[in-house]
C-alpha cells in the first residue's frame, strides 16, 4: 500500500496538464482531443479522485482549449463522474472553465499576489459560480518560502475570505508551495520542513481549511532518476500527510511504496526531506546512481531460472506466480514469435495448461492459481496493443457471461470461477452483482456469449435463476445456462430450473468443475453426448426427488404447537438490559481481528481443514499458511490505512411471546408495540424433543414475566467494494477476492464481538463471562443470535423489521436489496435471545397449515408466502 | 410583496403546499390558435398556439382562475406562469421582446390572486418561476460533435437576468428555479439571480428544484441527486428538491437522498404517476396523497405540491393528507469539502 491509499488523502490526477506532461501538451497542440480524453480517462481509472486540467501554454489559445476539453469531458461519464480542478495562472481561463462545468469544481488558484481587492473580487465570483479554490501562499511581496511566511499569508487569506466575504472555510485549500530540496543551495535545504510545519499550523489554526501541493517539485533536482524521485515523493508525503496535508497533485503510478524503499535509500532521503544533516544532499547524490534503473538496488545474485529458455521462464513465472520479469520475458517471446498472438497461444497457454493440470491433480491450490492468473493477465495486457496492431482476431476457448443475479450482492464464488475460466483461456464477461435478467440476456446477445453462468448465495436468488431460465425460453435462447452458488443444488437445478428451459442447464458445484463443464459445452464433438448425459442425470434426480419421502412424518401445526418448547422461568429471571433502546456501535479492525473464526476463511479458498490444525495438513497446510499470512498482512494494512471500516447498530427491547410471534415494545410499560417478529415452527414429528420455534425462548405475554429481546446489524464491508475494484483494475484478482474474504470474516467477528458486549455489558445477563475466542466460536455462552435467512428463521423479509427497529441504514449505511440481501456483502444481522435454554435449530420443512397461518400473521397473500417460504415447502 | 421572514417562519411551522400543474389545467381548456392570439397578437407572423406563458397577456382571467383554484385547494405557494418566459425559449415564437412584459404581468397576476386568499394565519406566497429553457449547456445537440453546444453560460445568464428582473418587478415573493435537467443551466440561472439581487439591492428566498429523468436516478445531464445538490448549494437556497418526470412512488428514494443531506428545506412536486400510452397521467389525488402522507410521516418534506398531470383536486388531497404533520427538520451534515462531478465527492 502506498500513502495514497490513506483514506484521508485525496489523489489529484496530474496528467491532463500541459505544463506537466509533454505527451498531453503534444496531444492538445495537435488537437488530438480524442487521445487527450483517453489520458483523462486512464487517470480516473487509475484512481484519481479529482483531475487537474491545465492549458497554460504560450503557443495555445488556453481559453479555447480549456472550454473545448471541458465540454468534451462532459460527454464522457467515465471521466466527468469525478470533480475537476481548473488549473490556470490566468483568471480568464479559470472563468471560462467554470462556465463549462455542471459539478462543483476546484479552482487552482487565486492569491494575494495582486493585492486584496483583486483577491476578494475573484473569490466573490468563485462563490457565485459555486467552486472551491486553491489559495497559493503568495502575497504582494512574493511567494512564501519560510514556515512563518507561509503560515502568515495563509492566515491572512483565510481571514479575508471567511470574514470579509463569507467564503466557506471548507472550500479553501491552501497550497503553501512545495519547492525543490537538495539543489546544492544551502537555503533550500529546509524547504520541505518549512512546508510540513506550515501545514501543521494551518490545520491547527485555520479550521476546516485544507492543504494541497504539487508534489513533483520537491525532487526537481533529481530529474532523470525516477527511483530516487519516487522515494523522495513517498517520504515527503509520508510526513506531510502526518502533518495534515489533505491532497496533492500526483502521478499515482510514480510513487514508491514507503515500506518498500530500501532502508539505505530511505534513510538518505529522510535526511534530505527532514533536513537532518548538512551532508544530506551529498550523501543522496552519492547514493543515487546505485538506484538508477528499476528502483530496487541491483540484485547481485541472478536466480538460476533466469538462465532458462524463455518458454520455460514463462512457465516458471506462471506456475510460481512471479510478476517481476513477466514483461521482459513476454517481450523476448514476442520477438521470437511470428505473431504476438502466438505468444499467448504458445508458451503462455502451455504454461497455463501446466497450471491447470497441477490444479486438477490437486498439486496447486486456488490461491496459487489466482496468482498465476494475475501473471497471465499482465502478460496478455502487455501483448494486447501488439495484437491489435496486427489486427488479427483473438481466439479464445469460448466466451462466457457471468453474473450474480438481481437482488444478490455476493460474488466471491463467481469471481473465483471467472478467474479459473480465464486461466483456461475462456473469455469472461463479468457483469458484476445485482444484474437484472433483461440486462444479462441483452448483453449475452450483444457480446455473442456462448454460455451464461448465474451465481447467487441467498435463497431468493434461486427464484431469480428460475426467472432467468424462463425468460431464456421465452426469448428463444439456445445457450447453455450454468448454475452455481452456495444455495444452489443439483436437485433445485433439476426440479426447478432445467424443466423451464430447453437448452442445456448445468449445475456446477464448485469452481474446479467449471472448466471441465465449459470445455465440454463448447466442444463440437463432446457437447451433444454431454448434454444428453446431463438430461438423463437430471431426469434421475427428479425421479429421486419425487420419490423422496420426508424422513420423518409431518405433523399439523396444532400438534407442533402442542409440543412447543416450554422454557423454565422458575430458575431463570430475565435480566432487564442495562441499556434499553437502540445504539450505534463501532469497532476497529484491531479489536475485531481477535474475534475472527478462521476455518470458514480457508473454505472460501477451497482449503478444507479446521484452524489451526489445517497448517499441519500434509496436502493443504503450506498453502493455508500462505493465504493466512496474506490475509494477516492485509489486516495489518487495514489497521494502518483505515480503508476498510466496520459499523454496526444494536437494540435491546422489552418483548413477549404471543403465539409464534414475538411482540417488541418501545418501553417497559409494554403498551406501545414497535414491531412483531414472526417466527416459524418445526413441523416434523419429534419423539424426544420439542418442536422448536424461536419465539419459545421468550416469556409469553400472559405469563406476566417481563422478558426482553434484541436485534443487531453489523458490517465490516465499508470500503470493501472500492478496495476489491481497485485490485481488479490492477488485474489482481487474488487480492480482490482476498479483500472480500477478509471483510466477510471481520463482519462475522464483529457479530461475535458485539454479542459478547451485549452479554457482558449492554444487556449484561452474563457480566462475569470469561471465554477465549475458541470457546466463543464453539458457542459456549448463554443465548443465541440467529440470523433471518438461516436455518432457525429462514424467511428473509424479517430482516426488514430489524432494519426498521434499529434504523440500520441511518446508523450504518447498510441496505437491503429487493431480495433482502444485505449490502455491503460483508454484513451480518440477527436477533438476540438470552434464555439459557435457547439454542439453534433448523425449521426445515413446513406444511400448508403453517404457510397459511404465517401468511395471515404477516398480512400476506398465500402466494406471496409461498414465494418467500419456497425453500421450506419442499 | 410579502416580507420574506413571514415565509421562513411559515416554513418552520408546517409543511407548505405548492400548487399543481399549470400546463395540465390550461390543456383542459382546449384553447385554439385564436384564443392564444387574443386581440393584441391577431396579426402575429407565426403560429403561437402552445405558447402558454403568453396567456398572462391574452387570457389573464383564465390564468387568474387557475391560480384561484389552487389557492382554494389549499396551496400556500403558487407559481407564476413563466416556465418558458425567457428570451431563449420564447425564440420559438419570435417573442423575445415580450419576455420582460410577460414576467412582470405573470407575477402581478399571481400576486393579485394570492392576496385575495392571504390571511394572517395562512399567508400565501408567489414563487416566480425560472424554467430550464429548451437548450442545454452541458449536452451537445450533435451526436457527431460531443464538444458542440447550442447555448452557453453567458447567454443563459443574460436571459435569466431579464426574466428574474421582470418577476421581481411584478412582485414575486420567492424565486423558484425548477425542472432543472442540466445543472449548468441552473448554475447560470442562479448566477443571474444573484446578479439581479445585486442590481435591485434586494434579495428574495430562492427555491431550487431539479428533475431526475428516469430510474437511473440521475438528471438528464448525468448527475446523481447528491452531486446535483453539491453543485448548487452554494447559493444557500431556502429549499431544494425535485419535481416532474416521475410519480411519487418512483421519486421517493431521490427525495430521501436529498432530505438526508440538505441543510435547507426540502421540496417535492411529483407528477401524477407516469404517463399512460396516450400521454395522460392517471394517478388520482387520493392515491398520490397516500404516498405524500407517508413521505411527510417519514419526515422528508417541507414543501410539497404537484407537477404534470396534477390538478387542484390533487392539491386538495395532498394538503389534507399532510395537515397537522410536522415539517422535516433540516439535516446537519458535518462541515466538509463537498465537490461533485457526475457523482458526489466529500472530504
Amino acid at each position: 500500500m502506498t500513502n495514497l491509499a490513506s483514506a484521508s488523502f485525496i489523489n489529484i490526477g496530474e496528467r491532463t496538464n500541459v505544463t506537466g506532461s509533454a505527451k498531453f501538451k503534444r496531444l492538445i497542440m495537435d488537437e488530438d482531443y480524442e487521445t487527450a480524453l483517453d489520458v483523462a480517462r486512464q487517470q480516473v481509472e487509475n484512481g484519481a479522485q479529482i483531475i487537474d486540467i491545465n492549458m497554460d501554454e504560450a503557443m495555445l489559445d488556453s481559453e479555447a482549449a480549456m472550454v473545448r476539453f471541458l465540454n468534451l469531458i462532459a460527454s464522457e461519464p467515465d471521466i466527468s463522474r469525478v470533480p475537476v480542478m481548473i488549473d490556470s495562472s490566468k483568471w480568464t481561463v479559470i472563468e471560462a472553465g467554470l462556465k463549462c462545468v455542471q459539478g462543483k469544481a476546484i479552482v487552482n488558484s487565486i492569491s494575494l499576489k495582486e493585492g486584496e481587492e483583486q483577491f476578494l473580487h475573484q473569490a466573490s465570483l468563485l462563490k457565485r459560480y459555486g467552486a472551491a479554490t486553491v489559495v497559493m501562499a503568495f502575497d504582494e511581496k512574493g511567494q512564501a518560502d519560510t514556515e512563518d511566511r507561509k503560515f502568515e499569508i495563509c492566515q491572512r487569506s483565510y481571514r479575508l475570505l471567511t470574514e470579509k466575504i463569507g467564503f466557506p472555510a471548507e472550500d479553501i485549500i491552501f497550497d503553501p508551495n512545495i519547492f525543490a530540496v537538495a539543489t546544492g543551495i544551502e537555503e533550500h535545504n529546509n524547504y520541505a520542513v518549512d512546508f510540513i510545519n506550515a501545514t501543521r499550523r494551518i490545520k491547527q489554526h485555520l479550521p476546516y481549511a485544507h492543504v494541497s501541493g504539487g508534489l513533483s517539485n520537491i525532487s526537481f533536482s533529481f530529474r532523470g532518476n525516477n527511483p530516487v524521485r519516487e522515494a523522495m515523493h513517498s517520504v515527503f508525503l509520508y510526513y506531510a500527510i502526518k502533518a495534515g496535508m489533505d491532497m496533492a497533485i500526483v502521478n499515482a503510478g510514480q510513487l514508491a511504496v514507503y515500506d518498500d524503499i530500501p532502508d539505505e535509500l530511505r534513510e538518505a532521503v529522510e535526511d534530505v526531506i527532514l533536513n537532518r544533516t548538512p551532508e544530506g544532499t551529498d550523501r543522496l547524490l552519492e547514493l543515487a546512481p546505485k538506484y538508477q534503473g528499476d528502483g530496487k538496488e541491483v540484485v547481485k545474485e541472478t536466480q538460476e531460472w533466469r538462465q532458462w529458455p524463455v518458454k520455460k521462464r514463462l512457465e516458471h513465472a506462471l506456475v510460481k506466480g512471479i510478476m517481476d520479469f513477466i514483461i521482459e520475458d513476454t517481450e523476448s517471446a514476442r520477438q521470437e514469435a511470428d505473431l504476438p498472438l502466438h505468444v499467448i497461444e504458445g508458451p503462455l497457454m502451455d504454461g497455463m495448461n501446466v497450471v491447470g493440470d497441477l490444479f486438477g491433480e490437486g498439486k496447486m491450490f486456488l490461491p496459487q492459481v489466482v496468482k498465476s492468473a494475475r501473471v497471465m493477465k499482465k502478460a496478455v495486457a502487455y501483448l494486447q496493443p501488439y495484437i491489435e496492431r496486427e489486427k488479427s482476431e483473438g481466439s479464445s476457448n469460448g466466451k462466457i457471461l457471468l453474473a450474480t443475479v438481481k437482488g444478490d450482492v455476493h460474488d466471491i464464488g463467481k469471481n473465483i470461477v471467472g478467474v479459473v475460466l480465464q486461466c483456461n483461456n475462456f473469455e469472461v464477461i463479468d457483469m458484476g452483482v445485482m444484474v437484472p435478467c433483461e440486462k444479462i440476456l441483452q448483453t449475452a446477445v450483444d457480446e455473442g456469449a456462448q454460455m451464461i453462468g448465474l451465481s447467487g448465495l441467498i435463497t431468493p436468488s434461486l427464484d431469480e435463476m428460475v426467472h432467468v431460465a424462463k425468460e431464456m425460453e421465452r426469448k428463444g435462447f439456445e445457450l447453455p445456462l450454468l448454475i452455481g452458488g452456495a444455495t444452489t443444488s443439483k436437485a433445485h437445478t433439476a426440479v426447478k430450473i432445467e424443466q423451464n428451459y430447453h437448452g442445456p442447464v448445468v449445475y456446477v458445484p464448485n469452481a474446479s468443475r467449471a472448466v471441465g463443464v465449459c470445455q465440454k459445452l463448447i466442444s463440437k464433438t463432446d457437447r451433444e453426448g454431454y448434454v444428453a448425459q446431463l438430461s438423463t442425470e437430471y431426469d434421475k434426480v427428479r425421479e429421486q426427488h419425487a420419490r423422496k419421502k420426508p424422513r420423518t412424518k409431518p405433523v399439523t401445526l396444532d400438534a407442533a404447537r402442542a409440543n412447543a418448547f416450554v422454557p423454565d422461568f422458575s430458575h431463570y429471571q430475565p435480566k432487564t438490559p442495562n441499556q434499553l433502546g437502540v445504539q450505534a456501535v463501532e469497532a476497529d479492525i484491531t479489536t475485531l481481528r481477535e474475534y475472527i473464526d478462521w476455518t470458514p476463511f480457508f473454505l472460501t479458498w477451497s482449503l478444507a481443514g479446521k484452524y489451526p490444525r489445517i497448517f499441519d495438513d500434509e496436502i493443504v497446510g503450506e498453502e493455508a499458511k500462505k493465504v493466512f499470512a496474506d490475509a494477516n498482512a492485509m489486516l495489518d494494512d487495514f489497521q494502518q490505512s483505515g480503508d476498510l471500516k466496520a459499523k454496526g447498530v444494536v437494540g435491546l427491547f422489552p418483548a413477549n411471546r404471543v403465539g409464534d410471534d414475538v411482540e417488541i415494545y418501545s418501553d417497559d410499560t409494554r403498551k406501545s408495540l414497535l414491531t412483531t417478529a414472526c417466527h416459524l415452527r418445526q413441523q416434523t414429528e419429534k419423539r424426544d424433543f420439542p418442536n422448536y420455534c424461536l419465539s419459545d425462548f421468550v416469556a409469553s405475554k400472559e405469563s406476566g414475566i417481563a422478558d426482553y429481546t434484541g436485534a443487531f446489524a453489523v458490517t465490516a464491508g465499508i470500503g470493501e467494494e472500492e478496495l476489491a475494484e481497485a485490485h481488479k483494475q490492477n488485474g489482481d484478482d487474488y487480492n480482490a477476492i482476498m479483500v472480500k474474504a477478509v471483510a466477510d470474516r471481520l463482519a462475522e467477528a464483529f457479530a461475535e464481538y458485539l454479542h459478547e458486549t451485549v452479554r457482558k455489558t449492554l444487556w449484561g445477563y452474563a457480566a462475569d463471562e470469561q471465554l477465549d475466542n475458541a470457546s466463543l466460536i464453539r458457542e459456549k455462552y448463554q443465548g443465541i443470535r440467529p440470523a433471518p435467512g438461516y436455518a432457525a428463521c429462514p424467511e428473509h423479509t424479517e430482516k426488514q423489521k430489524i432494519w426498521d427497529l434499529l434504523e440500520a441504514e441511518k446508523h450504518t449505511g447498510m441496505t437491503l436489496t429487493e431480495s433482502y440481501a444485505m449490502w455491503p456483502g460483508a454484513s451480518v444481522s440477527g436477533w438476540y435471545f438470552a434464555h439459557p435454554d435457547s439454542k439453534y435449530f433448523a425449521v426445515a420443512q413446513i406444511q400448508r397449515d403453517q404457510l397459511e397461518d404465517y401468511a395471515t400473521r404477516k398480512a400476506w397473500s398465500v402466494e406471496k408466502a409461498e414465494k418467500w417460504l419456497a425453500p421450506n415447502l419442499g | 410583496m410579502t416580507d420574506s421572514s413571514i415565509f421562513t417562519r411559515a416554513l418552520k411551522q408546517r409543511i407548505l403546499i405548492l400548487d399543481g400543474a399549470m400546463g395540465t389545467m390550461i390543456q383542459r381548456r382546449k384553447l385554439e390558435e385564436d384564443d392564444y392570439r387574443g386581440e393584441r397578437f391577431s396579426d402575429w407572423h407565426s403560429d403561437i398556439k402552445g405558447n402558454n406563458d403568453l396567456l398572462v397577456l391574452t387570457q389573464p382571467d383564465l390564468i387568474r382562475d387557475i391560480h384561484g383554484q389552487n389557492l382554494a385547494a389549499g396551496a400556500d405557494i403558487i407559481e407564476t406562469n413563466t416556465f418558458n418566459a425567457t428570451s431563449i425559449a420564447m425564440a420559438d415564437y419570435d417573442m423575445q421582446s415580450l419576455v420582460h412584459e410577460i414576467n412582470v404581468a405573470a407575477a402581478q397576476l399571481a400576486c393579485e390572486a394570492a392576496q385575495q386568499y392571504s390571511t394572517a394565519d395562512k399567508p400565501r406566497f408567489v414563487a416566480g418561476v425560472l424554467g430550464p429553457t429548451n437548450r442545454t449547456a452541458s449536452i451537445s445537440p450533435d451526436v457527431n460533435d460531443p464538444g458542440k453546444r447550442n447555448v452557453n453560460f453567458d447567454s443563459l445568464v443574460e436571459a435569466y437576468e431579464e426574466a428574474c428582473d421582470g418577476l421581481m418587478e411584478g412582485g414575486a415573493d420567492l424565486i423558484l428555479v425548477e425542472t432543472i435537467f442540466d445543472t449548468l443551466n441552473a448554475k447560470a440561472a442562479l448566477f443571474a439571480i444573484e446578479n439581479t439581487f445585486d442590481k435591485r439591492c434586494h434579495r428574495l428566498p430562492v427555491m431550487i428544484s431539479g428533475t431526475i429523468t428516469d430510474a437511473s436516478g440521475r438528471t438528464l445531464s448525468g448527475q446523481t441527486a447528491e452531486a446535483f445538490y453539491y453543485s448548487l448549494r452554494h447559493v444557500k437556497p431556502v429549499s431544494f428538491g425535485l419535481n416532474c418526470a416521475l410519480g411519487p412512488d418512483l421519486l421517493r428514494q431521490y427525495v430521501k437522498e436529498i432530505s438526508d443531506i440538505a441543510e435547507c428545506a426540502v421540496s417535492a412536486h411529483p407528477n401524477a404517476g407516469l404517463p399512460n400510452e396516450f400521454g395522460e397521467y392517471d394517478m388520482e389525488g387520493d392515491e398520490m396523497a397516500v404516498h405524500i402522507r407517508e413521505w411527510a410521516e417519514s419526515g422528508l418534506l417541507n414543501i410539497v405540491g404537484g407537477c404534470c398531470g396534477t390538478s387542484p383536486e390533487h392539491i386538495k388531497a395532498i394538503a389534507d393528507a399532510v395537515e397537522g404533520l410536522p415539517p422535516r427538520k433540516p439535516a446537519q451534515p458535518e462541515v466538509k469539502l463537498r465537490l461533485s462531478g457526475l457523482e458526489p465527492f466529500v472530504h
